[in-house]
Order: C-alpha cells, then sequence, then structure tokens
C-alpha cells in the first residue's frame, strides 16, 4: 500500500510538472549550477554559482591522468584568445584529482600555459552535484546560470560543437 | 518509510517553483565467459549487472539527495559484499552564508585526508561514506569550522547499507589569514592555517587485551605561497589503536606530506615528501583492505594513463610505514621557437621513490606491558627499496592535423611488500616505451594509435615475472557522436608458452550530448582504460560488456 501511494505522489508530481510546462512554457524544474565551495588552483576560495563572469561559461571536469581531457583543453587552449574575443566566454577547468595528484594539477596548468580559471574539486562534491560519471565532461552554462549544453566525452573535433552552442547563446 | 521519505523529496516540486534537480545514471551489464588466465570465471547467473542512480533536489536553501544502487548482482571485481537493489545515500540539508548543514548520508574531506576523508568511487565501488550529520560554519571571511558526527559506509546487502561497529566523530578549522584579516589583504605572502581532531568510538571485546576504545587523530596543516612559489604540508598523528593492520601494537601513528612548487608561464616544478608510520585508521580495527577507513593515505607518484604502465606495476601505499619523494618538472618550450616550432612542445619529467621507515629498536623490549614495539620519526627511511618511477614525455604537434607523444617510463616495484604478482619474488624492474599518434583525417573524422612496449628486466638470465608485453591500439572517432577502438595486449614475453595470450578488447560507443552507450567484447586486465574520450577504472573481465551513462 505504502509502495503503491509513493509511486502515485511521484506519478502526481512528475505529471504536475510536465502539465504545467506544456501549459505556462515556464519551467519548473530546471538544471542551475550547484552552488558548491571549491578553493582555484592557487588556494582562493570561489563559489561555483557566483563566479562573478559576464558571458557564457563554459565548465570542463578533468584530470591529470585524463589524456582525452588533457587533449580537449589543450585544443581549446590554442582557440581559446579567439573565443573569448568573440563570445566573451570563460571555461573553467575543474580538476577531480584528489590529493594523490592534486598538486600536479598547477604544474600542469601552468606548466602548458593554460589561461583558465582551474577549480580543484578533490573530494568530488561539485562532480557529484553536476551529475559527472567520467571525465572529460563539459557543460555549457548560460548568463543566467542554466546548463544549456553539455558532453561527456573527446573526439577531436568536439570543441567545434561546443564553439557552435556557445555562439548560439552569445547571438540571444 | 521509505514513503515518508518519497514526498518529502518530490512534494515541494507541486508547491512551489524554481526547483534544480540534477544527478546521473550509470548502469553496466555484463555476460562473462571463463577466463582462468585473468581468474576470470563466469558465475552461474551469466549476466551480471550493475547501476545506480544519483538526484540531487535544491530550492533556495534547502537540498535533498538520494542514490538508488542495485546489484543483481554485482559486476566481475566488484567488492564481493554488494548485493540487492535499495537506497545507499540519502541526506536532506539546508545552507545559507552562514551554516551548512547536512543529515544522512555525506562526504567529507579534511586537510589532505591523512586525518579524515569519507569518499567514494563508484567505479571501483569503494565508499566509505558516512551517515549522520555534518554541520559548517562559516563565521566570518576566510574562516570554515566543520563537525562531523556518524557510522560508515562498509557494504550494501540485500539493498541496505550495512555500517561499521564504530562510529567517527571529528571537527575541522581552517583560516585564510589573508582573507579574514583586513589588514592582511594585499600581502603579498598568502598564509592559510589549519587544523583537524577525529576521533572513533568502538567496543572493546577483545577477551585478553585491553583494547582503547576511543581513539584520536589530530595535527595541523598550512599552506604558504609568495608570488610563484607555494609550500604546503600536513602532520597528523593517531592515537595508540591496536589492530588487525598493526598486529595489535599500542605505538602511536603518525603522517606528514609536504609539497614544494614554482609554477610560471610555460615551467612548472613540484617536489613532494611523504612519510607514514602505523597509519591505518578504520572505525573497525578488525577489518582490512579498502574498509572502512576514516583517512586516506594515497600513494605519492603519478597516475599513469597508457594501459601497460597503469596495470601491470601500480603500486599502492603502505599503511604500516613508508617514506616517500616525488619530483615533477613541466616546461613548454615557446611556439617559433627551435625546438617549441610552429605550436610548442611540451616535456615532462617526473621521478617518485618510496623507501621502508626505519623501526627504531634498541631499548625498547617488544614483549613488556606497554605494548610498543618500536619507535619512528618521520622521513626517517632506510635504503630499502619499495617502488620506483622514473618517466619522461614530450609532446609534439607537428602541424594542425598530427600529433605526437612520445614517452619512458622505468617502474620497480618490491613485489615482496607491495604485492602485485603472484608469479615473481623481490624487486620486479620494468621498462616501457610508447608512441601515440593522433591524425585529423577532417573536421570531423580523426585516428588515434598507441604503440607500447614493456620490457621487464632478467635476473640471473631468466625471465622475471611474466616477461614483456604489448599492446596495440587504434581508435577511430566520429566527432562528435561515434568512436570505435580496438586494443590488443600480448604476453609475449611469458616464460610459460602456454601464458603468452593476447587479451584483445573491441569497444564502440554513441555519444549524444550527456548520454553515452558503449559496448565491448573482449578481454582486459583491471585498471584505468582510457578509450573512446573518457578514461575510468575497470575491473578484471573476459566477455561482453555493455555501459549507459546519462547525466542530467
Amino acid at each position: 500500500m505504502k509502495t503503491y501511494l509513493s509511486f502515485l505522489i511521484i506519478f502526481l508530481s512528475f505529471s504536475h510538472f510536465f502539465a504545467q510546462n506544456e501549459v505556462e512554457n515556464n519551467e519548473v524544474i530546471t538544471k542551475k549550477l550547484p552552488s558548491i565551495k571549491l578553493k582555484d588552483y592557487k588556494g582562493k576560495v570561489v563559489n561555483t554559482a557566483e563566479l562573478g563572469l559576464k558571458g557564457p561559461i563554459v565548465f570542463s571536469f578533468w584530470a591529470t591522468w585524463c589524456a582525452p581531457c588533457k587533449k580537449e583543453l589543450n585544443a581549446i587552449n590554442d582557440l581559446y584568445s579567439d573565443w573569448q574575443a568573440e563570445t566573451g566566454v570563460t571555461l573553467v577547468a575543474v580538476s577531480i584529482d584528489d590529493e594523490k595528484t592534486k598538486s600536479q594539477v598547477a604544474i600542469y596548468v601552468d606548466g602548458k600555459a593554460w589561461e583558465y580559471i582551474v577549480l580543484l574539486d578533490p573530494n568530488g562534491d561539485f562532480k557529484r552535484a553536476m551529475g559527472v560519471n567520467n571525465v572529460p565532461h563539459t557543460f555549457l552554462v548560460d548568463t543566467d546560470g542554466t546548463i544549456v549544453y553539455s558532453h561527456n566525452n573527446y573526439a577531436p573535433g568536439d570543441e567545434e560543437k561546443l564553439y557552435e552552442e556557445i555562439k548560439k547563446l552569445s547571438l540571444k | 518509510m521509505k514513503y515518508f521519505f518519497f514526498t518529502i523529496f518530490f512534494s515541494p516540486v507541486i508547491l512551489f517553483s524554481q526547483a534544480n534537480i540534477t544527478g546521473n545514471i550509470e548502469s553496466t551489464f555484463q555476460f562473462l565467459n571463463n577466463d582462468s588466465i585473468i581468474g576470470a570465471t563466469q558465475p552461474d547467473q551469466k549476466g551480471l549487472i550493475n547501476s545506480y542512480m544519483n538526484v540531487f533536489y535544491t530550492q533556495g536553501k534547502f537540498k535533498a539527495g538520494l542514490r538508488v544502487e542495485s546489484y543483481l548482482p554485482r559486476i566481475q571485481g566488484y567488492p564481493n559484499r554488494f548485493d540487492g537493489t535499495g537506497i545507499g545515500m540519502r541526506y536532506v540539508g539546508y545552507a545559507n552564508d552562514l551554516v551548512d548543514v547536512t543529515l544522512g548520508t555525506f562526504y567529507e574531506q579534511f586537510g589532505s585526508g591523512l586525518a579524515l576523508r569519507a569518499y567514494e568511487d563508484r567505479a571501483l565501488g569503494y565508499d566509505n561514506l558516512l551517515d549522520g550529520m555534518r554541520l559548517i560554519v562559516r563565521p566570518k571571511r576566510g574562516v570554515v569550522l566543520k563537525g562531523v558526527y556518524g557510522y560508515q559506509r562498509l557494504s550494501f546487502q540485500q539493498g541496505k547499507l550495512i555500517y561499521g561497529e564504530g562510529i567517527v566523530r571529528g571537527v575541522d578549522g581552517e583560516i585564510n589569514l589573508n582573507e579574514a584579516v583586513k589588514k592582511l589583504e594585499d600581502f603579498p605572502l598568502t598564509m592559510v592555517f589549519g587544523t583537524s581532531f577525529v576521533s572513533k568510538y568502538q567496543v572493546d571485546n577483545d577477551p585478553d587485551l585491553i583494547l582503547p576504545k576511543n581513539v584520536g587523530a589530530y595535527g595541523a596543516r598550512a599552506k604558504f605561497r609568495y608570488k610563484n612559489v607555494t609550500l604546503d604540508g600536513e602532520y597528523i598523528i593517531k592515537e595508540q589503536d591496536p589492530s588487525n593492520d598493526n598486529s595489535k601494537i599500542y605505538n602511536y601513528g603518525h603522517a606528514s606530506v609536504i609539497n614544494l612548487s614554482y609554477t610560471k608561464k610555460g615551467l612548472g616544478i613540484l617536489l613532494s615528501g611523504k612519510s607514514v608510520d602505523n597509519m591505518s585508521y578504520r572505525s573497525d580495527r578488525s577489518k582490512d583492505l579498502q574498509d572502512v577507513l576514516i583517512n586516506y593515505l594515497p600513494s605519492l607518484n603519478k597516475t599513469h594513463t597508457y594501459n601497460l604502465v597503469s596495470t601491470l606495476y601500480p603500486y599502492a601505499t603502505q599503511l604500516l610505514g613508508e617514506v616517500a619523494f616525488q619530483g615533477d618538472i613541466l616546461y613548454t618550450f615557446k611556439k617559433g621557437t627551435k625546438i617549441g616550432g610552429k605550436y610548442g612542445t611540451s616535456i615532462n619529467f617526473n621521478v617518485s621513490t618510496t623507501y621502508q621507515p626505519i623501526k627504531h629498536t634498541s631499548g625498547i623490549n617488544p614483549l613488556d606491558s606497554s605494548g610498543v614495539t618500536y619507535t619512528s620519526r618521520p622521513f626517517d627511511k632506510s635504503d630499502s627499496l619499495y617502488w620506483r618511477d622514473i618517466n619522461v614525455n614530450v609532446t609534439k604537434k607537428i602541424n594542425k592535423n598530427l600529433s605526437f607523444i612520445f614517452s619512458y617510463f622505468n617502474i620497480t616495484i618490491n613485489n615482496d611488500v607491495a604485492k602485485i604478482s603472484n608469479d615473481s619474488k623481490g624487486i620486479i624492474s620494468s621498462h616501457v616505451g610508447v608512441i601515440e599518434t593522433a591524425y585529423r583525417i577532417n573536421k570531423t573524422n580523426s585516428i588515434r594509435t598507441e604503440l607500447q612496449g614493456m620490457f621487464v628486466e632478467k635476473e640471473n638470465g631468466l625471465i622475471k615475472d611474466k616477461g614483456n608485453w604489448a599492446t596495440i591500439l587504434v581508435e577511430y572517432s566520429i566527432s562528435p557522436s561515434y568512436f570505435f577502438s580496438f586494443m590488443d595486449q600480448y604476453n609475449y614475453g611469458n616464460p610459460l608458452e602456454s601464458k603468452r595470450t593476447h587479451y584483445p578488447i573491441i569497444t564502440c560507443g554513441y555519444i549524444k550530448d550527456a548520454t553515452r552507450f558503449t559496448v565491448s567484447y573482449g578481454r582486459q586486465r583491471a585498471g584505468l582504460f582510457c578509450v573512446g574520450g573518457v578514461c575510468r577504472f575497470v575491473p578484471a573481465n573476459n566477455g561482453l560488456t555493455f555501459s549507459f551513462t546519462q547525466s542530467f
């Protein structure tokens, strides 16, 4: 009986929100950027939902032990100044390295002369909140903090698809 | 009870607007074959499936989260105490600028984790979450105080959480002086200090010994940054904790880490040291392996990506004691220079070593009533080697479409201490060379190959351990949605001819935004597996694996 009741309630809640979506075209459930306090790779504390950036933001989850992640971020790094000039986008590279490899993050980031904002998520709090299964996972967030696009993996060329999505936002 | 929880969980959706839901699903199905070579056997059920789904709900200052897990039964290589379907994580909470409170399950880390770290690694079945209460207070800018209280997750049986026997309590404080003290805001030296105290309680039911019921672990940490130089470190002492791990000695334990780094654009240098003695700290003193560890003591070395390096001789920390050092340097030759070429060339050099610590026994009677069997000091090392890894890699982009990575690794492991193979004794030393090529055919199609060779040093003319290996990997990807890969590990140098086997595996995948399907068929060794544009840790298996992941 209890099981039946709980399913009924779940069903009702979902049907309610879908119904509202259709009628009012006003989403009741959105996917906003979760608010998690992390440190950047220089030690400054930041809130992921209040980065104070203008323009769209790309969050890219990576790790020093993830070869495709590094390929993706190195490929974007070559294009980054053009992307910024044309769309005002900022890339936030979120390292999920834990204590084992966390100290290598700054070495890699500066050694590769990346221009990104780099955040450390050593215990996976932000990774979990964003629903990341595997790295790399890239999210595009609009100026309202709503997640509008995400992609889980990297193959050469994916950065161009990402850039098309960024341009769609800056045209709005 | 469940009914109550679901109601709480979803009722705000009906009542208010602007709820926020995120989460993810992962499901892995396996159909396995018998394979004596990698120690995989076909289970009676033939088909195995692991699934979980996380749902995180936030609305304004309220939050709630839940994970439903399912093992019907668990996939191969997963801990053997996972079965059934049920709720593996659930919490409710409230957070504003001053407080952040969680009731239910949570993950947490104090400092670098030497005293306390509750975390998960779903791919490996590792989860030592705390179930209880956590309060985080931020009384002013730059100051964070944390308090935790809870039981640790030990396993998941018949769809229910099973906890470790002891309770875990802890407090932690951290102050960033430059943020907390206005006068220091623009001071060029940034300073962060922290301190932790953790305690566990477990009943003493030992018939012979008087065991400490409450065992504390405490210490302090600091981080300094001046211009391009960063220095950080932490030191933790653990009180007397006779356990299965340490053969019930009454020694205090200690652990320390220290990192010194210098970075500027195009250059990064890191020197690290770590010292551990008698630091296994569990909420149940009778447990072993990865069970109910309260603290986290990772090995001090690079996590390698290439398959032969990452799967054959990985090293895990010796909880009872080790002294380790690491040096890492990454330099990028600028674009337009002779070595840098048109795109810049990067060189990374990394060395890590681990030694047995010295245990001083003079003046100590191990049989006296104190139960203290030796004394030891941080970074007091012997010459007995546990591990050494010397590796270098060069990344070179030739033109817009073609790039190479050349790597060399020399890995030495003491198989008597850090046991990794049953086929050998003593020190195993290996040399690995890897050439990785990436070629972009056109805007969306690309091909990537890896050629890897592992050469194990002979001893007195005899082949050591499993001998030499070679791996070939070919991966074809069509951005943004498809990939096909073939990998074969070949143990061509095995001293036993019957074991000179291939480990071929084919993997195909389809990715649409945050949805990903992969199918693989073949044989694979346990370890970090990076194909199809993602990396994940996998257990050994032989057969068909289908996996599905979705983020939302």
